[in-house]
Parts: structure tokens; C-alpha cells; sequence
């Protein structure tokens, strides 16, 4: 293995872009924005190196492993390392930053902060998301996932609609709450490690292979999954994400849900089902109920909605029920279908939210369904790469949400069959409510008040391209991205101790033919 | 007939406390003798050198290991620590009692101690301009009697060292300039229930010594393991030599002073008795125990797992409740101690080193939190109550900001000193198996964690309103004081290892 430290570059990059931006004159608004993209551009082209790199069938749990001892008398190290999942994430995280920044190149004009702190605050949240997914020490992982609500309570803090201080302290307390449970779990979890093994710990692989009794890990599980059920957000922890994302700009909203957010799930998938994998199959249940709740509920209150944001903030909520299904349904199928799901909804939220911008910049900044209408008549590319964002999260087949979902769906139908079959009514649902956005926005007759919209210029076409380019790509190919997912998943289904269920492609007569995961 | 032997007296050992006792005399001469116009600055001088001064020492002294004075002082590794904590805790504080610029009448005191509140004279006073520097000499020989108290190696020197520290301590309490009423009521109440206490410590002192015919701390020990049985009389003792210590760290149900004291302190009084206190009295506590009463471990054990829950959990629930930030600081101080208990139950040399990284840690964040307090006024002097915060963040960022990393590090959030120092002493509670004691801890500072992060609301989430307190401009004094305790939370917090292992380095107490 090449030993360059990959991971410590690609999150310092940012960083250090975001220290210059901070440095250069305050007039100067497009220099810093350029200097932002050009890092971002800089970072993206770093983890497209890396993953070149990345050997898909390794025999090592996490490559480009780097470790640095931080406190050595807690067994605190400094350590990044990234599995097939990982990877991907840190992909989307840094592929979406550029897609932000030029997307929202004028986002931050009217606001009450300086633009360039907008931009500097964009990179400091880059560094800290991919050093979120990169920390294979958990108490690292716990400082960044901490760290990350400062630069975002800032964004909607100084940088998001009217009601934008609210939001921001909703946002700051959920998460606050939810961290504070984390952290006693974490303490939780070292004096375990320090009762087994003798010397406490804090390393994500030898915490993994510790027998840890099931009593206390029942305990220990919910800190942690309180934690991530309120990032990701999943029903009922979710009240924060409508109003952040309702205040929020555009661009802050893109890296909330389409980033931040998949921090729960990816929380979940590698921390609570791995650390904790008695636990996790004895909460399955549970998880899977409030999973298919979140999916229904998000859905009905995404059909009234009045506002775009608000409603792709409840649809992003169902869609997080299907993550978190495809998390606890455990079958290789369904988890692999659950990072794929954490992609797509991150590419077709970046759509949906950065073209809501471009809608809102047009119409004084209201995002209301009813100051819209007939758009396709006046801008017809702005609504072409609307549809597809729209469709991509309907999850239409050939978009790489489809292969998600219907990994999702299928693996829950592999382990209880009732599961999959009410889980895929919620579709229905969501084509409801997405179309019904595309219906009253866009097609109809022309709002008066939209007569003479411009449509979409250079600038704001380039940013999207890539979106609507990966998200018809990868659901056309997705080999690439199954390639790298499929090798950790099933080394995390060995960890759990589960292993799928003998699928005999059953007439339609026969009962699925298991019990589930238990060990 | 016998004759007499002066005790040997290794003088270097004990430089650093000859130094303030040496000074503190200076500081009594200076009242005496010199004219009132030049007082206020030589008192200062001579504190501010005769502190640093002996701290300077203490690092020569760094190697020195060694009982002297007629086995009455023990000079070893945690003695060095703690000496040299209370040393740069006293040299914080004092720059908070120097500071002249953020009330408009002069400093925190009152013109003259002997005025009654609100008398004929006291306007007088006060409108020559009186500054009474008497609080000087009072604050040396307060550090003079903690840094005696925590080398004591026999139970009476360590009697007579809680004495001179708790004197000056009651009438510094009671000298506020502003709501003196207040102060001399608190003053009261610490001096009426500290002289209770101590009468506990010395009635316990007697049975022990009925027990083991010594006051010398190591013969205890060895009366105690060549005596089978038989220990009811020096487990009252023990017990009652404890009431003293634990109240003078305000741990329940000893605590009752506290909340008052706290509140009507002037504010750089309740800040250098606040941390230098605790680290004195848990100085003395740990070599009382460890050094003592080995022998009857379980029997102290019980009693301060019993005190260390019932402060943790009571001391944050009724930190809850309160409004005024100096109360509820009270409180948490109350709550602090449970969990500093709980390393001191560890009774381990990783203890050892958790409970001293605990109390620099603690002492450095309260001393910055009251200064920052004292920063914050209106026109009738320092603004406590929380509604008067509302909005402080907006108005002063970098004051609330300051104030947030605090309220964060007594939260125990990590990249903080806080989280560093209850970890600690959390895994030095696991180490030595009181696993239930660490979860009642790890419950408490959750409940805690609310009422720390509630003032953070208040100051950046709440509007500023007409009552909104105003932030004085310090002068270079506090200023330091609160950029070195911030300073040093955030570094301990991000790199706490060479601390450790310096503490650990330390090593234990000695026979």
C-alpha cells in the first residue's frame, strides 16, 4: 500500500483554503468565491486520486490508514482510514462543495455576514465532513460530528432567511441533545473496553472485536443511535430539519440534508450495527417501525407543503426511512441498496435544492409553490434539470436512486416480507408528491409574474451538469460504486454475525422461508 | 528529665511557604507603618512578587522529596503539585482583586471594613476615596494557611493551617463594596458554620489521637495496622476529621454555605476562594486518607461514595433551578466536588493524578468564569441575574464567547479541559471498580451539561432587551486573567498529555 497520508491532505485542503479565503480583502467578493471553488475543485481532485487508489477487494478493513497518538493515556489516537463506504460518502461530500459554490455564487449577497465568510465557512464544513467520515477512532468521529454544527448553526445563523436565528437554535439544541447522550455512550463504551480488555480504548477495530455483553450493549446502542436517529433525522426526532432547511440558503441546505444528515445513517451503519451488533438485531424491530412511519409521515406532510423547501425537507425525511430500513433490514442486498440510497438522495437533493435557488433568485426569494407556475414555457432548461432532479428522487428507473430503492425494497422483502410490500406503497407517495411539485411549479399556464424569467445563464448550468450527469451515469452503470460498497458490506454483515437469508426465489404461494438475523 | 530537641527544619523544602509567610508579615508592617497613599501599591507588589517568587522556588525545589519540621510537613510530589496550583490559582485571583476600572466607585471593596453598611462614615469613606488594602494582607495569609494546609503531615499543624486559611477567608467575604448587607450576612453564615466544622475536625482529631496516642498522619497508620479490631473510636475520629474537610469543599450535606457565600462574596473573592479552597482542602483530604487511614479504607470509602453521589446528583438539580449565575456556579461547585470525590475514592495513584489535573483544571475555569462575571454590569454594579445576560453574546462576542468555552469545559465537553479532567477521574473510578459511582457521575453531568449550556442560550439565542447588563472595559489586570484561564482550558482540553504525565510523574503521597 502506498503510505502518501491521503485522508490527513484531503481534509486539510479545505481547511487551509478556507483560512485564505478568511485572509483576502473583504470588497473583493468574487475573488474569495473563486479562491473557495478553486480548493474545493483542488480537494475533489484529491479524492478522485485517492480512489484510483483504492483497491475495491482488499484484505484491509481500512486504507489509507493513518494513525497519530493524540492522548495515549484515554487510548485517544488520531486515526483516518476509509472502507468502500466511507469512501464513497467523502466522494459525494467533496463532489457536492464545488456544486455548492457555484450554485450559490450569489447566495450570500443580502445576507447580514460578509460573502467571503460564507465561503470560508462552506470549506471549514468540507474539512470537518471529511474527517467525519474518514475518523476510525470514535472519539475523533465524536469531536468532528460535534465540530460540524458550528460552521452550519452558522450558515443558517448569519446567513439564512427571516426566521433564520430560530431555526439555527433548534438546529444547535437537537443536535447539542443528542450528542450529549452520544458522549455518555462514548464514556460508556471505554470503561467497557477498559474492563475487557484491561486498557481502554477508543480504536474503532478493536472496539469492533470485543464480546461485549448484550445487556450493556442494549445501553450503550441507544446514546448512539439517539444521536444519529436526530442527525439524519428520523420520525419523531426530525422537527428541526423542516425549519433549518426552510430558512436556510440553498447551498447550506444541499450540504445539511444531502451531506450532514447522511452522518446519522452513516452512523448507524457503521457504529451502531458494528459495535453493537447484539443490540442492533435486538432493536431491529423498533427501528424498522419507526423507519416505515418516517416514510408514510414524511410523505403525507411533503403532499401540503406550500413551500418548496419545507417539502423537500419532509420528502427527504421519508427518504431517510428508506436508508434507515435498508440499514436494519440486514441482508447485504438492503445495506448496499442503503449507501447507494445516501448517494442518490445527496445528488438529487443538490438538484432539487440548487434549482429551488434558482427559482427563488428569479422571484424575490419566495419559494412558494404559488409564485410559480408554467416555468417550463419561459425557462425551459431550468425545468429540464428540475425534472430530473425531481425524477431522480421519485426514484424513476435509470436513475441511480432506483437502484437504491429497489436494493432497499428488495432486501426488506428478502427478511420480512410485510415490511417490503408496506414500504413499497410509500413510492406511490412519493411520485405524489413530486410530481405534484413539477405539476404546480412548472407546467400549467404561466404565472403572470413569472413573464420574463430568464432562464438558467452559463454559470448555473455548469453547476448543475454534473449532478444530472452522475445521476443518470451511476443509474445506467452503478458497477463502480457497487464494486467498492459491496466488499464492506459484507465484511460489516460478517461482523454483525448475519447472514442473508437463503432467498429461493419463491413462488409466489411460499412464504419467505426465514426467521431473520438473529445469530 | 527530658529534654528538648528543636525539631530539624529543612528550610529549602519549605522556602515557597516561608516566602508568603514572610510576606504576609511584610503586609501587616505596611498597614502599620506606612502612609496610607502608598499602601495599596506596595501591598500589591509585594503579593504579586512574594507569589511568584515562591513559585519560581517551587520549580527549583521540584526534585525535593522529604519529611521534615519533626515529621509535621511532608514535602513530596502531590504537595509540589498542589502548592504550586494554589500559587498560580492565588496569582490569577489577586490580579482580579488589583483591578480598579470596572466599577465606577474603584474596586470590589469596601473603603473600610469596620464601617457598618450604609452608615454616616462609609459615604465618608467613600467620598474621600478610601481604598482599604487590608485584603491584601488578609489574601497572603489565606494562601499562606492553604499551602500549609496541604503539606501538613500531622493533625494538628494541619488544624492550625485550616485555621489561618479560613479566618482571613470569613472577612474577605464580608468586605463588598456594593450590597454589603449581603456580603456581611454570607460572611457570617461561612464564619458561624466553618467555626462548627472546625470544631468537628478538632473534636475528631482528640479521638483519634485517643486511639493511637500520635497527631503524626504515619504513626496513625501504624497504630491502625498493628490494632486488630477495635476501630469504632477512630472511625467516629476519621469520620468527624472529614466533616471538616468536606465541608470546606462544600460537598453535600456540608454545602449549605456555599450558594450564599458565592453570591455575596465580591466577586474576585468568591473566584480565589472558589478554586484555591477546593484544591487545599482535597489536597489535605487525600493525604489524610492515603497516608492515615489506609487501614479502615472501607470505611471511608462508603461515606464518600454516599457524599459524592448526593452532591453530584443534588448540586445539578438544584443548579437547575436557579437564576443568578454566581448561585448557580454555587451549585456546580457543589456538583464539581462530587465528581472530584469520586477520584478521590479511586484512591489510586491514577486518582491521585485525575483528582490534582481536576482541581488545576477546575480551579483555572472558575476563576475565568468569575472574571468574566465581574465584567458584566449595569448601573448597580455586577449584573447576576441570568435575564440580564439575555443577548450578551450579540452585544459583547468575544466576553460571551470567552464565557461559552468556560460554561462548555464545566460541561465536560470534549476539546475542553472539562472533559479531559472528568474522564479522568471517571477511569480512574472504573480502574478501581466503582462502576456504579462513574455511571451516577456520567447521569449527573447530564443533567449538569443542561444548565451549563442553558447560560450559552441565553447569551447568543435571547435578544438583548433593555435589561441587558453592559460589559466593562477591564484594565490589563483582569485581562490576563481571563486570556491565561481561557488560554489554558483550551490546551489542556486539545493537548492534556504532558499534564498527565507530569501529574502522573508526580507520583503519590508519602510516609
Amino acid at each position: 500500500m502506498n503510505t502518501y497520508p491521503w485522508l490527513t491532505t484531503i481534509a486539510l485542503l479545505p481547511l487551509v483554503g478556507s483560512v485564505i479565503v478568511v485572509l483576502l480583502p473583504k470588497h473583493n467578493a468574487k475573488l474569495a468565491k473563486s479562491v473557495a471553488l478553486a480548493f474545493s475543485l483542488v480537494t475533489l481532485g484529491a479524492v478522485i486520486a485517492m480512489s484510483l487508489n483504492f483497491e475495491a477487494n482488499s484484505e484491509e478493513v481500512f486504507q489509507f490508514a493513518e494513525s497519530y497518538t493524540w492522548i495515549p493515556s484515554f487510548g485517544i489516537n488520531f486515526s483516518f482510514g476509509v472502507d468502500g463506504i466511507a469512501l464513497v460518502l467523502i466522494a459525494l461530500a467533496t463532489t457536492l462543495v464545488p456544486v455548492v459554490i457555484l450554485g450559490g455564487w450569489n447566495e450570500a449577497i443580502d445576507s447580514q455576514g460578509s460573502v467571503k465568510g460564507y465561503f470560508a465557512l462552506i470549506l471549514v464544513l468540507e474539512s470537518l465532513m471529511i474527517g467525519v467520515f474518514a475518523a476510525t477512532d470514535v472519539f475523533l468521529f465524536y469531536v468532528f460530528f460535534e465540530a460540524m454544527l458550528i460552521p452550519v448553526y452558522f450558515m443558517i445563523g448569519r446567513y439564512g432567511g427571516p426566521q433564520r436565528s430560530y431555526a439555527a437554535v433548534k438546529f444547535l439544541i437537537y443536535s447539542l441533545v443528542g450528542g450529549l447522550f452520544m458522549l455518555a455512550s462514548l464514556i460508556g463504551l471505554y470503561v467497557v473496553s477498559a474492563q475487557i480488555t484491561g486498557t481502554g480504548t477508543f480504536d474503532f477495530t478493536t472496539l469492533v472485536g470485543l464480546d461485549i455483553d448484550p445487556d450493556i450493549q442494549k445501553l450503550l446502542f441507544l446514546g448512539f443511535f439517539f444521536a444519529f436517529a436526530i442527525k439524519a433525522p428520523l420520525w419523531p426526532f426530525h422537527t428541526w430539519l423542516p425549519d433549518a432547511a426552510g430558512q436556510a440558503q440553498p447551498g447550506t441546505s444541499v450540504l445539511l440534508i444531502g451531506v450532514l444528515d447522511k452522518v446519522g445513517t452513516f452512523g448507524m451503519i457503521r457504529y451502531c450495527l458494528e459495535i453493537f451488533p447484539a443490540a442492533s438485531t435486538f432493536y431491529a424491530p423498533v427501528v424498522i417501525a419507526i423507519a416505515l412511519i418516517g416514510i408514510f409521515y414524511g410523505g403525507f406532510v411533503a403532499l401540503k407543503q406550500t413551500d418548496m423547501r419545507r417539502l423537500f425537507a419532509y420528502s427527504s425525511m421519508s427518504h431517510f426511512g428508506f436508508i434507515a430500513l435498508g440499514i436494519f433490514v440486514f441482508t447485504s442486498v438492503g445495506q448496499s441498496g442503503s449507501v447507494i440510497y445516501m448517494v442518490a438522495h445527496g445528488l438529487s437533493t443538490a438538484g432539487l435544492f440548487i434549482a429551488a435557488g434558482y427559482l427563488m433568485s428569479r422571484r424575490g426569494g419566495s419559494a412558494q409553490l404559488s409564485s410559480f407556475g408554467g416555468v417550463n414555457k419561459v425557462a425551459p432548461v431550468l425545468a429540464g434539470f428540475f425534472l430530473i432532479a425531481a425524477l431522480s428522487s421519485l426514484a424513476l428507473p435509470g436513475m441511480v436512486s432506483f437502484i437504491g430503492e429497489f436494493m432497499v425494497l428488495l432486501g426488506a422483502f428478502q427478511q420480512y416480507m410485510w415490511v417490503g410490500a408496506i414500504a413499497t406503497v410509500g413510492i406511490v407517495l412519493t411520485a405524489a408528491y413530486v410530481l405534484r411539485v413539477y405539476q404546480k411549479s412548472m407546467t400549467g399556464p404561466l404565472n403572470p409574474e413569472c413573464e420574463g424569467m430568464k432562464d438558467l445563464n452559463g454559470r448555473e448550468i455548469t453547476a448543475l451538469v454534473p449532478i444530472a450527469a452522475l445521476i443518470i451515469v451511476l443509474g445506467v452503470f452503478p458497477a463502480p460504486l457497487l464494486n467498492v460498497i459491496n466488499p464492506a458490506v459484507d465484511r460489516l454483515m460478517t461482523t454483525v454475525g448475519v447472514s442473508d437469508p437463503e432467498v429461493t426465489f419463491p413462488a409466489l404461494n411460499v412464504p419467505a422461508s426465514n426467521e431473520g438475523g438473529s445469530e | 528529665m527530658n529534654t528538648f530537641t528543636a525539631p530539624e527544619i529543612d528550610y529549602v523544602a519549605i522556602a515557597p511557604i516561608l516566602i508568603v509567610a514572610i510576606a504576609a508579615l511584610l503586609s501587616v508592617l505596611t498597614e502599620t507603618f506606612l502612609p496610607r497613599s502608598v499602601r495599596r501599591p506596595v501591598q500589591m507588589i509585594l503579593t504579586l512578587i512574594s507569589l511568584i517568587g515562591a513559585l519560581i522556588v517551587l520549580v527549583i525545589n521540584r526534585d525535593i522529596r522529604t519529611i521534615t519540621g519533626g515529621g509535621a510537613v511532608a514535602i513530596d510530589g502531590p504537595a509540589l503539585v498542589l502548592m504550586g496550583t494554589i500559587l498560580i490559582l492565588a496569582l490569577l485571583s489577586a490580579f482580579l482583586v488589583a483591578e480598579r476600572s470596572l466599577d465606577s466607585l474603584g474596586d470590589s471593596f469596601a473603603p473600610s471594613a469596620a464601617a457598618l453598611p450604609g452608615s454616616v462614615d462609609e459615604r465618608e469613606f467613600s467620598a474621600r476615596g478610601y481604598f482599604q488594602t487590608e485584603i491584601w494582607t488578609l489574601f497572603l495569609f489565606a494562601v499562606l494557611g492553604m499551602l500549609a494546609f496541604v503539606v501538613a503531615n500531622d493533625l494538628l499543624f494541619m488544624f492550625v493551617a485550616l485555621e489561618v486559611m479560613s479566618l482571613p477567608l470569613y472577612l474577605m467575604v464580608g468586605m463588598a463594596r456594593r450590597r454589603r448587607l449581603l456580603s456581611q450576612e454570607a460572611a457570617l453564615k461561612y464564619f458561624v458554620l466553618g467555626a462548627f466544622s472546625s470544631a468537628f475536625f478538632i473534636f475528631g482529631a482528640g479521638l483519634v489521637y485517643g486511639f493511637a496516642g500520635s497527631i503524626s498522619l504515619p504513626e496513625i497508620n501504624d497504630a491502625l495496622a498493628s490494632t486488630a479490631g477495635e476501630t469504632l473510636l477512630i472511625v467516629i475520629g476519621m469520620a468527624m476529621l472529614l466533616v471538616g474537610l468536606l465541608f470546606k469543599v462544600g460537598a453535600v450535606p456540608f454545602h449549605q454555605w456555599t450558594p450564599d457565600v458565592y453570591q455575596g462574596a465580591p466577586t474576585p473573592i468568591t473566584a480565589f476562594m472558589g478554586a484555591t479552597v477546593k484544591v487545599a482542602a482535597f489536597g489535605a483530604m487525600m493525604r489524610l486518607l492515603y497516608v492515615a487511614f489506609s487501614g479502615i479504607q472501607w470505611d471511608w470509602e462508603i461515606i464518600l461514595w454516599a457524599v459524592s453521589i448526593l452532591s453530584m446528583i443534588i448540586g445539578s438539580l438544584i443548579a437547575l433551578t436557579q437564576s443568578d449565575v454566581k448561585r448557580m456556579l454555587a451549585y456546580s461547585a457543589i456538583a464539581q466536588s462530587g465528581f472530584i470525590l469520586v477520584g478521590v475514592v479511586a484512591a489510586s495513584p491514577s486518582g491521585i493524578s485525575a483528582v490534582m489535573f481536576y482541581l488545576i483544571a477546575y480551579g483555572l475555569v472558575t476563576v475565568g468564569t468569575l472574571a468574566v462575571i465581574s465584567m458584566v454590569r449595569d448601573s448597580t454594579g455586577e449584573a447576576t441575574h441570568l435575564s440580564k445576560w439575555a443577548g450578551l453574546g450579540k452585544k459583547s462576542p468575544v466576553l460571551g464567547a470567552v464565557m461559552a468555552v468556560f460554561m462548555l469545559s464545566l460541561a465536560g465537553i470534549p476539546l475542553t479541559s472539562g472533559f479531559v479532567i472528568k474522564f479522568s477521574v471517571f477511569a480512574a473510578g472504573i480502574a478501581e471498580g466503582d462502576t456504579w459511582l462513574v455511571i451516577a457521575a456520567v447521569v449527573a453531568s447530564i443533567i449538569a451539561a443542561f444548565f451549563y449550556v442553558r447560560v450559552i442560550v441565553v447569551m447568543f439565542f435571547s435578544a438583548p432587551n433593555e435589561n441587558t447588563a453592559s460589559v466593562a472595559v477591564p484594565s490589563i489586570f483582569t485581562t490576563i486573567t481571563v486570556a491565561a484561564t481561557v488560554t489554558a482550558t483550551l490546551v489542556l482540553g486539545i493537548i492534556p498529555q504532558p499534564m498527565i504525565d507530569l501529574l502522573t510523574n508526580a507520583g503519590i503521597f508519602i510516609r
